[in-house]
């Protein structure tokens, strides 16, 4: 085990820690999970059929419709949202997102996110700070 | 971020608690965002009326109010909804009353919807229920601040229109319709209004419905969230292509904003396209057009089609024109259905003048309000469906698990009449 401080800026504030889920590629709201169940639904997708639900969410970006914020909130509604985000590029879509998912979330990172941490890893997230704990 | 007096006195309740909920979830997004301030907008396209579960429940716990507060603004707060404060419209929702009989969707869902539009219609939505709003009457001007949703608008308002909107939500146009607020950040912003990529077409002409959007799934896949300026062998786009060109670009990347030098408003010419030095060119030309082609058309391997769907995004009057022209003495196979979507608007004139009864003569159908993505509905037993449309043939293998074929408009009628697949590049 080995521990990593990142810096980041804070997109929601909070602290909150826990497992590392990491999608390498863009993640989709509408067409692309599943807010029912938390899970990842688009084909093809490296984390396809994968579970989020009270995972720390590290990915590189949010892609495709303008349900992405909506689909991310219903997850809070319905139970099975993440517990916290950490987005390599934020857009208007995955900054939406956090926001009504109401979970810690950071961004603008001094490491790659997505290589530094991999999934499975024990992450505490501190407003602007990420430390990682490797498994 | 930095709050205007008036932002202030808003966040702090004198325009009433739903406006200060508004606001508060204005600031967090803001500050989400790291935006420096708000600007004003009077132009708001959201969704409040769209059925889900999550909205019949909070409808049935505490009506139409408590489903804005929650839904639209992030609220946890009781509030009494006021009217709009700003222009506001409904984009496309659920299946509506005329679908009844035809679609297979929920009864509950489709009355669950007409109550919502009543609500709304009180509080002073325009109910256009379109993907299409700037097809109905909403035309932004150039460099009027907007807050729409919907990709495909928001691409169409930003490059087509030269009007200035980022991929807002359903929570950032909620609030954007109670304050006339938006963060003034990315696509309002003029740093981030040039071009990133420079995409050059040789030795193929980009020119009919089809061709434009499969240039702009390549543009999607080439510039990703950035912006794509096109140079080379175009033709002259109208209004359906360009439609087709940014709904595929915002489907296979996340384009809301290109540059046609010479064609759309913000660029005279390659050079004023961009910023700096113009970047080296990505070419496109016969063998990225067929990559598209066969991408699109991945998904397919049985040709019996039992479904053809036109009108992604909905359909121009002209598009049901030519497909009442198409289908005009012929049959559509009873094996296969065939459904045109469009606006209400233009549904009720296209049958006025006499498409629509050509198009059901045949027994094909022109459907408002929807489509089959967004309502997760098509025929009953559909495997293999046939479109026109680059979006849906990216989405809809993956929301309704079938196969897709993607054609021109004349391949899809030919397999509705036919039952048969038999669509190839020319």
């Amino acid at each position: 085990m080995s521990g990593l401080i990142l810096h980041g800026r804070n997109i929601v504030p909070g602290v909150v820690e826990g497992e590392a889920l990491v999608s390498h590629e863009p993640i989709s709201g509408w067409g692309g999970i599943d807010p029912a169940r938390g899970v990842i639904i688009e084909r093809r997708h490296e984390l396809y059929g994968v579970c989020f639900t009270g995972k720390i969410l590290v990915f590189p970006s949010a892609k495709g419709s303008s349900g992405w914020s909506g689909f991310f909130q219903t997850t809070r509604l319905s139970g099975t949202a993440p517990i916290g985000m950490i987005v390599g590029r934020i857009s208007a879509k995955s900054a939406l997102g956090a926001v009504v998912t109401r979970v810690p979330a950071i961004t603008d990172l001094d490491a790659d996110p997505c290589s530094v941490i991999a999934t499975g890893d024990w992450v505490r997230l501190d407003n602007s700070t990420v430390e990682v704990t490797k498994q | 971020m930095y709050l205007t007096d008036d932002d202030k006195r808003m966040r702090d309740g004198a325009e009433g608690d739903a406006a200060a909920a508004a606001m508060d979830l204005l600031i967090r997004y803001g500050y989400a965002l790291d935006a420096e301030r708000l600007c004003s907008i009077r132009n708001v396209a959201g969704t409040m009326t769209q059925p889900s579960p999550v909205k019949a429940r909070l409808v049935a716990e505490g009506g139409w109010d408590k489903a804005f507060a929650v839904i639209n603004l992030d609220s946890d707060r009781d509030l009494t909804i006021p009217p709009m404060r700003v222009p506001t419209c409904q984009l496309q929702h659920g299946f509506g009353p005329d679908s009844v009989d035809i679609v297979p969707y929920p009864r509950a869902n489709v009355d669950l919807q007409s109550d919502g539009e009543a609500f709304y219609g009180r509080h002073g939505v325009q109910i256009l229920a379109t993907c299409t709003p700037y097809q109905v009457g909403n035309l932004p001007m150039r460099g009027e601040h907007c807050a729409w949703m919907e990709s495909s608008a928001v691409i169409y308002a930003n490059s087509v229109l030269g009007a200035r909107t980022n991929c807002e939500g359903i929570a950032s146009t909620g609030a954007a319709s109670l304050t006339g607020r938006i963060p003034c950040w990315g696509n309002h912003l003029d740093e981030n209004r040039y071009g990133t990529h420079l995409i050059s077409v040789s030795g193929v002409l980009v020119e009919g419905f089809q061709d434009w959007g499969m240039l702009g799934y390549f543009a999607g896949s080439v510039s990703g969230e950035d912006r794509p300026v096109l140079a080379g062998s175009l033709s002259r786009p109208d209004l359906t292509e360009l439609k087709h060109f940014g709904a595929a670009a915002a489907t296979s990347g996340g384009v809301e904003l290109y540059h046609i030098p010479g064609i759309t408003p913000e660029a005279v010419s390659v050079e004023a396209a961009f910023s700096g030095p113009v970047p080296d060119a990505v070419g496109y030309g016969p063998a990225e057009r067929r990559a598209v082609y066969e991408t699109l058309n991945e998904i397919g391997s049985s040709s019996d089609v039992d479904f053809v769907l036109l009108g992604c995004p909905h359909a121009s009057l002209d598009q049901i024109r030519q497909t009442a022209a198409l289908l005009d003495g012929r049959r559509v196979s009873a094996s296969c259905e065939l459904w045109i979507m469009a606006p209400r608007a233009l549904a009720v004139m296209a049958e006025r003048s006499g498409y629509t009864a050509v198009i059901e003569r045949a027994g094909g159908r022109v459907l408002a309000d929807s489509c089959p993505a967004m309502s997760r509905a098509a025929p009953a037993g559909t495997k293999v469906f046939a479109t026109d449309s680059a979006k849906q043939a990216h989405y809809l293998p993956a929301i309704l698990g079938i196969e897709a074929w993607f054609g021109t408009l004349k391949e899809c009628v030919s397999a509705a009449v036919t039952g048969r697949w038999n669509g190839g590049l020319h």
